[in-house]
């Protein structure tokens, strides 16, 4: 009886516990075992039946047209599959950010050719500087692209052969060059810790994959670039968790809410592999100040993960506060840096993103040897790299273009945020970035995501004006949105201020 | 669920209704005498089981060594009690205590993903550890005659020289435009290639194949280079665990591109020499069903044609049978044709997009990569193209662009070369005679030393038959003779293993990086190494 019937002896408190519980076990993974080979050769081809002969005689020799008459009759199930993961990436875009860009491109504002057009504010693009740069390049263009070779001759070897995918030195020296002169001289990078890429969007994807697993999370502090959603998220399978910053701290992350959104995600079986911090600020447009540095150093520390931090927008500073780079912090004192890693680019600072050059600087060697090996996904076309050598190298010219372009910013900036100030409309105190992040919570109808919405959509559909909401920064108050205005020219921001007059006025007199 | 457990008895005797409690408490019972129970029979140790299995697997994600995690029992510090996962070390002494971690300088290091370890530890395989060894000493006729000399690497610089003189008259006017215009290079372009640029490339691949067949530019996707367009293929074809089928020997890059971040398998069909290398049809059958077997899903075939390393061509015949297993696999076809361009036999090459466009094939299934890299001689300018007839792969692919675009200057510079048709075709002509012309060198010099080569018909390269002088018939002697070649002759070459021949012995040499000039050299340094090996045996 005991035998035939294991389960008794659990009742019964003597043995046969373990046949008892293995036997049906086996039983239903076998059933599943079972069931799962029925499923899965894919939907058996129609001409099945003639398969048996299709394997017994070499398939060349098979009449072609037999084959291909199934195609009619297998119609749309035979439909080739592609994978999981294109199928979501390719669906439509839901992010109002991306929904703006494809409208702006579709009906772009221009004063004479296209003056109903929608004017360009959730870009963040500078154009303020391009006539320096093109003066520069066309004096220099020539020698730029050819004149790679250290003889001065003219050298084809050194664009069209294969280059290192991680850039070539020259470059990698300049940069590292001009990294340190864009944040002040205050420190020094090391060209060999440098690995170049074509934009900060695969050095931000490419630090992903390197430094989480499929499933690991990152925390980012909201309101964060959304961008983001996809550099992380296309890919590698890393999730990002939202820190939430609030206004009243001026959108400045709290060790608190850090410590919160980490144990939460530990509770809930996620491991957070780091924080992907954005300094300055993208979109809130602040900086990071040192003591905030610190504590965020030691709360990865603490919790054994990583720091990213896109300084990207480290040379567009245009207020009295000074920035400090995480390497700066990792220079003067003794903190383990192998968990520091920094991107750059020149897309903002020397508005070159059609240039597509970012940069991953990293003090963790493991990281250093596999990006550089993923590098070759994301290579920079060669003849760029020599026109960046050349550019960069004239110091006179980036000393001069960099304090040009902090006061056109500057400049544009006040102008900008007084024209809304008139209208009633408050900013975030920023003090770098191509944007401000402007309150418009008061325009609002219903204190929500919605509401929020439908005023984005009422600048986008009546005012013309396309900007980037809040919501699809993931920040927490409704109500805000990023406004670029470096795009713009003087005579751009009063069209822009008439037109968000009209919206605030139609947004008042129903209420 | 140990409640679940105990209560199971109680609550099912009453829903029972049992004649005997025996059976309500005992349910496998109820199976043996074929009467009722069956089901609660299996569910609930299965439940149970699964119970155990969750907590089980709870509690290991939450130690990382240990069973028992939760207490941390000495250090307290102020702002957290967990400890983070794997890093049993106290945070008050982890600040001076810089060498706790096996031998680690640092502090607890932070965890890197598993994926990046293994691509950062990944040993390098003879192909990339001869393409190093070349760039720590390259052979130069003048400045470093006992350099090695580079016949590893597929590219082609025999026909550098029209590329200069066009780009030292062009380049300025071409990157800036006639009106100067800075605001086409220096702002933000469309991710996946300017539409001029892929307008200009659509018809230099009509041209490149003979104008056989038009491209539709709006089915390109362009990006950094041949590289990430595989890469964002497999991306958008396959899932993590399923595979590609791919004839060998094939290119040694592939496993990167394929393999690396997408976490898609290879599969490789073996081509044997008495088939000329050619993919036979059994072979790819016997592959796709064992495949099947072991429980992969296959989800495509990659070819490159003209292939590499081999150099021969896919002919029609081969590629309808092709697409015939693809549809009748339900699976897709990727044909990498990079090379279709530096053709230099008399055989015709055919590209698949010819074959689907004269007959009624299902299109959605074939995707088509190619580049600059080859054809135009420039891989420094990473130019790679997709081009698909699949709406959703095209919509993926496009998104996916963001991450390997092409630097705009460069597309502006390429859309003017390609633009001069003079040019083009001056430089299309001259690059193929002079590839015929170093290839019948290079495999006539070969000849006279008495080693053969596959006959081919396309590529910078010969396959080349060595099996005759490595010492034990296999991976080992092949590679020994490679280390030979390396060390003493001074030659770097790719063995067959690298490309994943199944036979030993073949060997791809890439004569394109040479001057006519240099070929007896390679020629007296090959000499000296099979003297060598005839000598030994």
């Amino acid at each position: 009886m005991r035998l035939v019937v294991p389960l008794q002896g659990v009742v019964q408190g003597r043995g046969g516990l373990i046949l008892g519980s293995l036997i049906p076990c086996a039983l239903y993974y076998f059933l599943q075992f079972y069931l799962k080979r029925r499923r899965s050769p894919p939907p058996p081809p129609p001409s099945s039946p003639r398969s048996p002969s299709t394997s017994s005689v070499n398939l060349a020799d098979l009449p072609r047209s037999s084959s291909r008459l199934s195609l009619s009759t297998r119609g749309s199930i035979g439909r080739v599959h592609v994978s999981a993961r294109a199928s979501s990436i390719a669906k439509p875009n839901t992010s109002p950010y991306y929904i703006g860009l494809d409208r702006v491109r579709g009906d772009p504002y221009d004063p004479v050719q296209n003056p109903g057009g929608i004017i360009q504010l959730g870009l963040a693009e500078n154009r303020l500087t391009l006539d320096l740069i093109e003066e520069w390049l066309s004096k220099h263009m020539n020698e730029a692209v050819l004149l790679g070779g250290v003889d001065g001759g003219l050298s084809i070897s050194g664009i069209a052969p294969y280059q290192p995918s991680d850039g070539l030195m020259e470059l990698k020296v300049v940069m590292a060059g001009f990294m340190t002169q864009v944040m002040g001289g205050t420190v020094s990078f090391n060209p060999s810790q440098l690995v170049l890429t074509c934009g900060a969007t695969p050095a931000v994807e490419i630090l992903s994959f390197c430094l989480a697993d499929q499933g690991n999370a990152f925390l980012v502090p909201t309101p964060y670039y959304p961008g983001f959603d996809r550099d992380i998220k296309f890919r590698t399978g890393v999730e990002l968790i939202p820190v939430h910053c609030r206004s009243s701290e001026n959108f400045v992350p709290s060790i608190a809410a850090l410590d919160q959104a980490f144990n939460q995600a530990k509770k809930r079986g996620q491991k957070v592999r780091g924080i992907l911090i954005t300094n300055p600020s993208n979109p809130v447009g602040n900086l990071l100040s040192r003591e905030i540095l610190y504590n965020l150093l030691d709360f990865a520390r603490e919790r054994n993960i990583h720091i990213i931090s896109d300084e990207i927008y480290a040379g567009s500073v245009y207020g009295d506060e000074e920035f400090v780079s995480m390497a700066e912090i990792l220079d003067s004192e003794d903190f383990d840096k192998d968990r520091v890693h920094i991107v750059y680019g020149v897309s903002k600072d020397l508005s070159l993103p059609g240039f597509r050059v970012g940069a991953i600087y990293s003090f963790n060697e493991y990281v250093l040897a596999s990006s550089k090996k993923l590098a070759r996904f994301s290579s920079i076309s060669a003849p760029t790299q020599r026109i960046l050598v050349s550019l960069l190298s004239d110091s006179g010219f980036v000393q001069d273009y960099l304090q040009t372009n902090k006061q056109r910013i500057r400049r544009l900036h006040d102008l900008f945020v007084l024209g809304l100030e008139q209208l009633g409309i408050e900013s975030t105190k920023s003090s770098a970035g191509f944007y401000c992040w402007v309150n418009m919570s008061r325009l609002i109808s219903p204190y929500n995501e919605k509401g929020e919405l439908e005023l984005w959509e009422k600048l986008l559909d009546i005012a013309k004006i396309n900007v980037t909401p809040g919501s699809a920064c993931h920040c927490i108050e409704p109500g805000w949105f990023r406004c670029c205005f470096t795009t713009l020219d003087d005579t751009d921001v009063g069209v822009v201020v008439d037109r968000i007059r009209n919206i605030v006025e139609t947004c008042k007199s129903p209420a | 669920m140990k409640k679940d457990q105990e209560s199971t008895p109680s609550s099912t005797s009453t829903g029972g209704g049992a004649t005997t409690a025996m059976r309500v408490i005992v349910p496998l019972q109820g199976v043996v005498q074929g009467r009722g129970g069956l089901i609660l029979g299996s569910v609930i140790p299965c439940a149970l089981f699964y119970f155990f299995q969750l907590y089980l697997k709870r509690n290991r994600s939450k130690g990382g060594s240990g069973e028992n995690s939760p207490p941390p029992p000495p250090a307290r510090s102020p702002s957290g009690t967990h400890l983070q996962e794997s890093s049993p070390l106290q945070r008050v002494q982890s600040r001076s205590l810089l060498s706790p971690r096996g031998g680690g300088s640092s502090g607890p290091a932070p965890l890197l993903a598993s994926r990046a370890d293994s691509i950062a530890k990944q040993a390098d395989g003879p192909y990339y550890v001869g393409l190093k060894r070349v760039s720590e000493d390259p052979y130069d006729g003048s400045s470093n005659p006992d350099g090695v000399i580079q016949l590893g690497l597929a590219e082609n610089r025999l026909s550098l020289d029209l590329v200069q003189e066009w780009l030292a008259e062009n380049a300025k006017e071409s990157i800036l435009g006639q009106d100067m215009s800075i605001s086409g290079i220096a702002t933000y372009q469309p991710f996946d290639g300017l539409m001029e640029l892929k307008v200009a490339i659509a018809g230099f691949m009509s041209q490149v194949m003979d104008k056989s067949v038009s491209f539709n530019p709006s089915q390109i996707v362009l990006t950094a280079g041949a590289t990430p367009a595989i890469e964002i293929l497999s991306f958008c074809l396959a899932d993590p665990g399923n595979a590609f089928l791919v004839p060998s020997p094939y290119y040694p890059d592939l496993d990167r591109d394929v393999k690396w971040r997408t976490g898609v398998e290879i599969i490789p069909i073996p081509c044997r020499s008495a088939d000329n290398f050619c993919l036979s049809t059994t072979a790819l059958d016997r592959t796709f069903n064992q495949a099947r077997k072991r429980g992969l899903k296959v989800r495509g075939i990659i070819i490159s044609n003209p292939s590499n390393p081999v150099g021969n061509l896919f002919n029609r015949e081969t590629l309808y049978s092709l697409l015939d297993f693809a549809t009748e696999k339900n699976i897709h076809l990727i044909s990498n044709e990079i090379l279709a361009g530096s053709t230099h036999g008399s055989e015709d090459f055919v590209s698949l997009a010819e074959i689907i466009d004269s007959e009624d094939f299902d299109r959605t299934r074939v995707h088509i990569v190619y580049g600059l890299s080859k054809d135009l001689s420039l891989p420094g300018f990473r130019v790679g193209v997709i081009y698909t007839f699949n709406e959703n792969v095209l919509a993926a692919a496009k998104k996916l662009a963001r991450f390997s675009s092409i630097s705009a200057p460069s597309q502006r510079l390429l859309i003017s070369m390609l633009a001069d048709t003079k040019f083009i075709h001056l430089f299309m002509k001259n690059n193929r005679e002079r590839l015929e012309r170093m290839y019948n060198a290079f495999v006539t010099g070969l000849k006279q030393l008495g080693i053969e080569c596959m006959k081919s018909n396309g590529g910078f390269y010969c396959w080349m038959d060595m099996s005759g002088l490595i010492r034990s018939y296999n991976e080992k002697g092949e590679l020994e003779l490679w280390d030979k070649l390396l060390s003493v002759g001074k030659v770097n070459v790719t063995p067959g293993s690298s490309c994943h021949c199944i036979e030993p012995g073949w060997f791809r040499l890439c004569f394109t990086t040479l001057s006519e000039n240099d070929i007896p050299v390679v020629m007296d340094r090959i000499r000296k190494v099979s003297e060598i090996c005839k000598s030994r045996s």
